[in-house]
């Protein structure tokens, strides 16, 4: 196989400052074959493409295309030379008020030799020419914005076409498409398969990859952890390779629950999807794991009530819970560290001190008038409490480090007591030693709540929790001690395959 | 702290007594009781437009109707008083509540219709612009004016509005300061005090900087940006009594400088002491910076034309100020 490897990727490297984050990727891509390529969150799969793509410069490392040395400085070179990428958002992909012809042929109107006047019959003429090579039936007088995700998706691709590439990359490209629509795709792929066009698959939808994979690469902290090749195609070992799993230095010991604390009866989160029913009891820390897309922040939105269930009814305490706000989920008791710090938790122009008070200012005023010096100490003592390296409750957030960032948002939620505490994805873009500092506090102080944590990394689960709940497809389907955890079958449910060997 | 940040800190201050000193040496009678009591009034009613909209700048929006609000209420006072022949309680209370209103509407369209605010508020102010013409066919008010159907409208402004606009009070010197340099100062104080030390006024910064956040943290984030409207829409109209007082009469040609000059008085309140943010006090003294501005090339002989150009000059370096040197414009 090797020998026909069209592109070659030759222990790449990338840093961004301190922070490596590809630490020598060596990859070949093979004409006519769909090479899929798997990795959690900051395992460094954007960076690579960024590199391929020409967006990012490379740290070190060599990269070949058809036998001919590859290095684009710009994304330009990259297309030009024949590797083009389709990114994950589609919008940058085409120009919404433009119509569809005008998308196909839009890169044909820079750069040299291209005449000054736009001429719309020869723009209609090869825009025709471009759409039937790839199957395309959309009209080609229609505006992009009139058309639908999954069209606009394929309008990407078949400009990406245009260029007639050796090498085509798409990013997580069923992100936002439904699974008809994504049939759509697949055969599209299958089709630039047979005009062997080597394909770069980045996705964690297990349901695409056992679709299209012809090999499964599966990256993890910035280096390429597993190689599958031979068919049948070992999907639950390239998910292992992907969450990994390490010796785990500090196990923890798991306990048990004491009385419940939020009941969770029938409860649908997406259309067609099996109910979810669960018990969150005081004192324990529950993770819930599964890979990108399965509806984890869905049902982490849905408890904190800024998303409302299909069906199901919940019950906090003892009394009925039907939150419809934010404010209704405090109110009661409900609190959520949310995914995504720096677009749904960091207040950018507000102190440490103001970050950690803020859904907290009705309790910290008199008549509306805030009680600074309350809010004050409040902020001494988290910070006191969780280690957060600062120079006082006054610094401003961007000055601080990630780990440092996320420390204020557990500050902040933890600076009052909870009933259930919710944390999605809490150790996202977090160094080690911030992760087990807030791993250690969020047990130390576990006694009198329910903590549930939503994360990918199995390790952060392993790490954190008394009890693993997996999710697939939006709800959940495992339910595993930590403690005598059955690996295989945790990653098999993961991998939402059906199990091998008899459990 | 370095060169740098005591220039983005002090550097606006330093402007403005630098154009204080420049004015007392250059114009005579510049420095005295009487021209700064004249500066401060020439700044009242923008200075309270400045205000409002800076309640709609802290959660990240913006207020292009206050103008025509002001001159709205304007004709309004006139209206009740001159034609329905009411009292000045009667127009004070017309004139807060078409405040209120279009304030109410700017928010809806904003939050629920998700029209830009700029361009909601822009339609809104070409709106009022043409509909406080219509009762009177595009006439101005005032006390023997003919109405469209021929009738006289004999009814006058009360001696308690137009004290509104022309009394003054007894400061060390007799009858010293206007009524609406008072009104300014309690409504500046009012609304720096609610930003800076209420929860509401926190929750519309956190609102303005990060609005999911602001939502996740459990504030009515709607709520508070149609507040946000309702308050510039209110101080607007106050603008606009104060206007209806100093004039005495609806005239539909006036005003027309509210809207720039309120705008720059509240964007160039975000250079005023590094703040890089929408806040009272900075928008209280980019007022006066304006109004100082203005009052001083007055007294050299500058032409009226060019104010306008010298006002946008000052409000260009002030955001250049802001945005480049302090680097928040990026984060």
């Amino acid at each position: 196989m090797v020998e026909n490897a069209v592109f070659r990727v030759e222990g790449l490297r990338k840093s961004f400052g301190q922070n490596e984050v590809l630490g020598g990727v060596s990859l070949n891509l093979h004409a006519g074959e769909v090479t899929v390529l798997m990795g959690a969150n900051g395992a460094g799969k954007s960076t690579l493409v960024k590199i391929i793509s020409g967006v990012y410069e490379r740290g070190g490392g060599a990269m070949s295309l058809a036998g001919q040395d590859f290095a684009p400085r710009k994304p330009a070179e990259a297309i030009r030379a024949g590797v083009v990428t389709v990114h994950q958002n589609i919008n940058d992909g085409v120009v919404a008020d433009l119509d569809v012809a005008t998308n196909l042929t839009l890169d044909r109107l820079t750069g040299k030799g291209v005449p000054t006047l736009f001429n719309p019959s020869r723009v209609r003429r090869d825009a025709k020419a471009v759409a039937d090579r790839m199957g395309l039936t959309i009209d080609l007088r229609a505006r992009v914005s009139d058309l639908s995700l999954a069209d606009r998706q394929m309008v990407a691709i078949a400009r990406a076409m245009a260029h007639q590439p050796m090498v085509l990359i798409l990013d997580e490209p069923t992100s936002s498409l439904s699974s008809a629509e994504a049939d759509r795709l697949f055969r599209l792929i299958d089709r630039l398969r047979e005009q062997n066009v080597a394909i770069l698959y980045i996705s964690h939808r297990m349901s695409d990859i056992r679709r299209l994979a012809d090999r499964i690469v599966s990256m993890r902290d910035g280096v390429i952890s597993g190689v599958f090749d031979t068919k049948p195609l070992d999907y639950e070992g390239a998910v292992n390779a992907m969450l990994g799993r390490k010796i785990h230095l500090d196990r923890i010991v798991a306990k048990g629950a004491a009385r419940p604390v939020l009941t969770v009866e029938g409860l649908r989160i997406a259309q067609g999807a099996r109910p979810i029913s669960l018990t969150l009891g005081a004192g324990e820390v529950v993770a819930i794991t599964g890979l990108v897309g399965v509806g984890k922040t869905a049902l982490a939105e849905t408890l904190f009530g800024v998303r409302r269930p299909l069906s199901g009814t919940m019950t906090m305490n003892g009394r009925p819970y039907a939150p419809r706000s934010a404010a209704d989920a405090i109110a009661a008791g409900v609190f959520l560290v949310a995914k995504d710090r720096a677009t749904s938790g960091i207040v950018g122009g507000f102190t440490i001190e103001r970050n950690i008070s803020l859904p907290f200012l009705r309790r910290m005023s008199n008549l509306a008038v805030l009680k600074r010096r309350v809010e004050r100490a409040t902020a001494r003592r988290q910070i006191e409490e969780l280690g957060i390296v600062c120079r006082s409750e006054k610094d401003e957030m961007p000055t601080l480090s990630g780990g440092n960032q996320q420390k204020v948002m557990v500050a902040r939620w933890m600076a009052q007591d909870s009933g259930l505490f919710i944390l999605d994805e809490p150790f996202q873009g977090v160094d080690i030693s911030a992760r087990r500092d807030i791993a250690a506090k969020l047990r130390a102080s576990a006694d009198n709540r329910a903590t549930l944590l939503f994360v990918t990394e199995l390790d952060e689960a392993l790490e954190t929790a008394d009890r693993i709940l997996v999710m697939s497809e939006q709800t959940i389907v495992g339910e595993h001690r930590n403690g005598d955890i059955d690996l295989e079958r945790l990653l098999a449910e993961v991998a939402g395959g059906p199990l091998h060997s008899a459990a | 702290m370095t060169l740098r940040d005591y220039a983005i800190r002090y550097g606006f201050i330093v402007l403005l007594l630098g154009l204080v000193a420049y004015f007392a040496i250059a114009a005579d009678g510049f420095v005295s009781p009487q021209s700064a009591v004249f500066i401060f009034q020439s700044v009242a009613i923008t200075g309270v437009l400045a205000l409002g909209v800076t309640a709609t700048l802290v959660v990240g929006g913006f207020d292009l109707s206050i103008g025509s609000v002001a001159t709205s209420a304007m004709m309004a006072a006139a209206y009740v008083m001159v034609v329905l022949e009411q009292n000045a309680v009667v127009a004070v209370v017309v004139c807060l509540l078409i405040g209120a209103i279009v304030g109410l509407i700017n928010g809806w369209l904003i939050v629920y219709m998700r029209v830009p605010d700029l361009l909601a508020t822009l339609g809104m102010m070409f709106l009022l612009v043409g509909l406080q013409r219509i009762p009177t066919e595009g006439r101005s008010i005032a006390t023997g004016m003919t109405m469209p159907d021929g009738s006289v409208a004999n009814g006058k402004f009360g001696d308690a509005f137009l004290a509104l606009g022309r009394h003054r009070f007894d400061f060390f010197i007799p009858n010293l300061i206007p009524v609406s340099v008072v009104v300014l100062l309690v409504l500046a104080i009012l609304i720096w005090f609610f930003l800076e030390y209420t929860r509401f006024g926190r929750m519309m910064y956190a609102v303005g900087s990060n609005e999911r956040a602001a939502e996740l943290a459990g504030a009515p984030v709607k709520a508070y940006k149609i507040w946000a409207y309702v308050i510039s829409g209110v101080f607007a109209s106050i603008g606009g009594i104060l206007l209806a007082a100093r004039l005495g009469r609806g005239d539909i040609a006036s005003g027309n400088n509210l809207l720039l000059d309120a705008v720059a008085a509240a964007l160039i309140g975000y250079a005023v002491l590094g703040a890089a943010k929408p806040n009272a006090f900075g928008t209280a003294v980019g007022a006066l910076f304006v109004g100082i501005l203005l009052q001083g090339l007055t007294m050299m002989n500058a032409p009226y034309y060019t104010q306008d150009f010298v006002k946008g000059v000052v409000l260009v370096v002030a955001l250049v100020f802001t945005f480049a040197l302090s680097g928040r414009g990026r984060s």
